[in-house]
């Protein structure tokens, strides 16, 4: 009995000790303050020196959390519970959003720097009017390969996945709309497609693929292609910018049949306490020096059109992350095609992950 | 029991313990990278323990993990062996219980955060601080429960007959009879409770809010970015902050004769 | 009366727990479990998880757990015979429990690059002769991590059980001319039976619902009930059919305490 008391009390006052550490912090840190924003994002997605520039400016205090997935911030967001002023979802999550009327509508005469933003990547189909999203970084999906590794081998197409020689040499994305994309993309078809029949003959496709595929992972492909643990990967084009920084011997191509362009935007959830800081907070990233020095953080590509001359000219120039607007054509933003596709789609993806030859 | 140890045993202990330390081995290593990540050793570097000093928002988040360690791991332990006595005594309905208790450990953490959110917000609890405490306390229940069960079906039951014929109050039967011979459980118990807190994500993240986050959160969540090595440089120190804390405790617990798990007899 | 509720009120804190943290939430998913996708009352989440796919799931859920649990207890049980017979013993457990306070993930992340191609594991295979293999994304390399992530699990209530032995019962068994192997046979082992079974609930629970290592340490190449389950909740945002097998799951432990029934008090 003694020992067992001896470590209750210990606990207890290392604990109380540590409490009052942290109490002591956070009040060095203002994090009581009464102006404060929640900014609610990816980690690692923001150049934290810039935050404080804008608590700086603005004495504002940023409460920064992060999250992991989008559908993981949505749980979050619907249940309430914390006041979260800035939200940083995926376009399809964007749609699933509104129909779930969790956004607040941005009030434009508020965002004089919308202005720097590229028409192209202005009124999309997910938000018609930017009523409710300003975006933040976008990107395409493609394949990450070593030309070191293959020294004979070329990736226009998708096609060129399905090569026997690549025998257990893939690493996919453990997403079922970038993978089921593919093999839909590969048939010429729709990423959108909702034919049923379509959908089976991209399983049917994708089965095929199955003796080259190494793995399905998720964010671990970075640290297994700067490794060069294999040859060839499924890629967000933001992650393949950071590998190549990594590993350059590593480069990026979207195939020609299409592929996906997806975006990251900010948004104010029906959460939000600080509406007036939440805006002051969009406007400050989207002026063109501040997006510049987030971009050069980050590595995303920047919809900011104004940023881009203040960025170093081989980032912007590389056609690989800034494509010409001849292939942009080709490619489409993910449609929310409702709960019941949604569970076609990752029941096929299911099955493609259970598929053995 | 104090018999000699074979010269077999010795590697074997060896090999096990080597191999549990393999992967922190390689954690430290890289921490010194002056290259960015955990792949390729580029050079020697100490910029990432530098990176660390001063950045109070990683001391807070730090200090929260702990102290939520602590704390859930030591309510769980008083609650889980008050739980596992009473299981112990029931008459009747035992597995029901032992299996009610075991439904979280089966429970994938996404669903354990989901439901403990929908009851935190059905109840106006505001997330933060104390939401995740109380996650922490109810996941790391049935563990502790577990570690002191079988330590009480152990016990010899004429033990605590003798006790009580010799006129012991059940409070002296449960600090003076029970308690110490369960000891070992209870410790066990506590240092599960301890791993599960620290280890736990899922349930942490839904729970979460208002500022609070732990360390868990913030590694998963930079995982999309690439983990930045600082992390290995904060897990490092921590690792051996919490080695020399083990060689403390373990030198004052040979002076002082409190001993960890064994109850030698 | 009131006086038996006042001496039983030390499991108060217990009996709450139990009713709101466990309980309610397998109410919670009951509910959800009736409920297709469109919100709709229905059953067609249990007929889908008797559809090959989910049958086939639960099938290899229970192949890698049992192996896990199995490969677990072969390490563990000598090494916790082993620590109890060192001399710094509490020094050495801990030794063996500290590792898991690191996190999980760096600790998978420092796995990847052990076990890569050009890893520390393929050098010493080389080193020995064997030649480099693939071992990420194997079967191997699963199981390894799996049973490295809960060997503490089960060493703890095995040591626990053989350090609480009572020597003397040893002793007499050599004195009556057992030889070591019958006395481990016939006394050691029997007596440390409740610390063993703890150990295989404690690992074989958890592991039928292993989900994160799966992808990071096995490619998804392995996929268990915890991985669909984690699908549906947070992909498809399908909640009903992530109940319906979360239900399955809780089931299923059921029947396995059931198996290992607690012996009677005292037995």
């Amino acid at each position: 009995m003694k020992k067992v008391m001896t470590g209750f009390i210990a606990i207890v006052l290392v604990s109380i000790l540590i409490l009052v550490t942290i109490n002591r912090l956070n009040l060095s840190q203002g994090y009581s303050g009464a102006d404060t924003l929640t900014v609610f994002n990816w980690g690692e997605y923001i150049d934290m020196d810039l935050v404080s520039q804008f608590e700086d400016e603005t004495g504002i205090t940023v409460i920064y959390e992060t999250f992991d997935s989008n559908e993981a911030m949505l749980t979050k967001i619907q249940q309430g519970g914390t006041t979260y002023d800035i939200a940083v979802p995926s376009e399809y999550m964007i749609e699933k959003m509104l129909e779930e009327d969790l956004l607040i509508p941005l009030e434009h005469e508020k965002l004089p720097n919308l202005d720097n933003i590229d028409g192209r990547f202005m009124d999309l189909p997910f938000d018609i009017g930017n009523q409710y999203s300003v975006p933040y970084f976008w990107g395409t999906v493609g394949i990450l390969f070593n030309p070191e590794l293959l020294p004979d081998k070329t990736f226009t197409s998708w096609d060129d996945l399905w090569d026997p020689d690549l025998e257990n040499g893939i690493l996919l994305i453990d997403g079922a709309r970038e993978v089921i994309g593919m093999g839909l993309n590969s048939l010429g078809y729709s990423l959108n497609d909702t034919d049923r029949e379509h959908l089976g003959e991209a399983l049917e496709k994708l089965n095929q693929l199955t003796p080259n595929v190494k793995a399905i992972v998720g964010d671990e492909n970075k640290l297994l292609m700067a490794n060069n643990e294999a040859a060839v990967s499924l890629a967000w084009s933001g992650d393949a910018r950071d590998i190549m920084w990594e590993n350059e011997a590593l480069t990026y191509v979207v195939p020609e049949e299409g592929s996906n362009l997806w975006f990251d935007n900010m948004v104010i959830p029906k959460t939000a306490d600080n509406i007036e800081g939440a805006h002051a907070f969009i406007n400050f990233m989207l002026d063109a020096e501040i997006a510049a020095l987030n971009t050069e953080y980050v590595s995303y590509s920047t919809p900011n059109q104004a940023a881009l001359p203040l960025l170093p000219a081989e980032m912007v120039e590389d056609e690989r992350f800034y494509p010409s607007a001849e292939l942009t054509e080709r490619l489409e933003v993910y449609e929310n095609l409702g709960r019941e596709m949604l569970g076609l789609y990752n029941e096929l993806f299911l099955q493609f992950k259970m598929h053995r030859n | 029991m104090q018999a000699k140890v074979s010269p077999a045993a010795k590697i074997f202990l060896m090999v096990v313990i080597l191999i549990l330390y393999a992967p922190i081995f390689y954690l430290v290593i890289y921490s010194f990278n002056s290259g960015g990540s955990m792949s390729g050793f580029e050079g020697f570097t100490l910029d990432w323990y530098r990176e660390l000093l001063g950045d109070t928002r990683l001391l807070i988040i730090v200090l929260n993990t702990l102290v939520i360690a602590l704390l859930s791991a030591l309510f769980a332990t008083i609650f889980g062996t008050l739980g596992a006595i009473w299981i112990y005594n029931l008459r009747r309905g035992k597995n029901t219980i032992i299996g009610l208790n075991n439904v979280l450990m089966v429970s994938p953490d996404v669903i354990i955060g989901a439901s403990f959110l929908i009851l935190f917000t059905i109840a106006g609890i505001r997330l933060g601080f104390y939401s995740v405490l109380l996650s922490h306390i109810a996941f790391s229940i049935p563990i502790v429960v577990l570690m002191v069960l079988p330590k009480l079906s152990e016990m010899n039951p004429t033990l605590i007959d003798a006790a009580k014929d010799l006129g012991a109050t059940r409070w002296g039967v449960l600090t003076k009879v029970i308690i110490p011979y369960i000891t070992p459980g209870i410790f066990a118990g506590f240092f599960m409770a301890l791993t599960y807190s620290l280890d736990d994500f899922a349930v942490t993240f839904f729970v979460t809010g208002n500022g609070f986050s732990t360390l868990s959160i913030e590694i998963y969540s930079m995982a999309r970015q690439g983990i930045s090595l600082h992390i290995n440089a904060l897990s490092t120190l921590l690792f051996f902050f919490t080695l020399i804390l083990v060689g403390i405790y373990y030198i004052i617990s040979q002076r002082g004769g409190i001993r960890l798990g064994g109850l030698r007899r | 009366m009131n006086k038996k509720v006042i001496r039983n009120l030390y499991m108060a804190p217990y009996a709450v727990w139990i009713l709101i943290f466990v309980v309610a939430p397998i109410l919670l998913l009951l509910y959800y479990s009736f409920f297709d996708i469109h919100g709709e009352f229905s059953l067609i989440n249990y007929q889908r998880f008797f559809t090959p796919v989910y049958l086939k799931l639960t099938l290899s859920s229970f192949w890698y757990a049992a192996l896990i649990t199995l490969i677990s207890l072969l390490i563990s049980y000598p090494t916790a015979y082993f620590l109890s017979k060192t001399k710094h013993k509490q020094l050495w457990l801990l030794l063996i429990i500290v590792p898991s306070w690191v996190n999980l993930l760096l600790k998978a992340y420092a796995f990847i690059g052990i076990f890569g191609a050009y890893g520390a594991a393929n050098n010493f295979l080389e080193w020995i002769g064997i030649g480099s293999r693939q071992l990420l994304f194997t079967d191997f390399s699963f199981v390894f991590v799996a049973v490295y992530i809960f060997v503490p699990f089960m060493i703890l209530p095995i040591f626990n059980a053989i350090n609480g032995l009572n020597p003397a019962l040893i002793d007499a068994s050599n004195d009556l001319g057992a030889s070591k192997s019958t006395t481990f046979r016939r006394v050691i082992l029997p007596l440390t039976f409740e610390g063993v079974k703890t150990g295989c609930q404690v690992v074989f629970i958890p592991a039928l619902s292993l989900f994160m290592i799966t992808r990071l340490i096995a490619g998804n190449r392995v996929i268990t009930l915890g991985t669909a389950i984690e699908q549906h909740f947070l992909v498809t945002q399908d909640w009903g059919m992530g109940s319906t097998i979360a239900i399955f799951l809780i089931l299923i432990m059921f029947v396995i305490i059931r198996l290992t029934g607690f012996r009677k008090r005292g037995a």
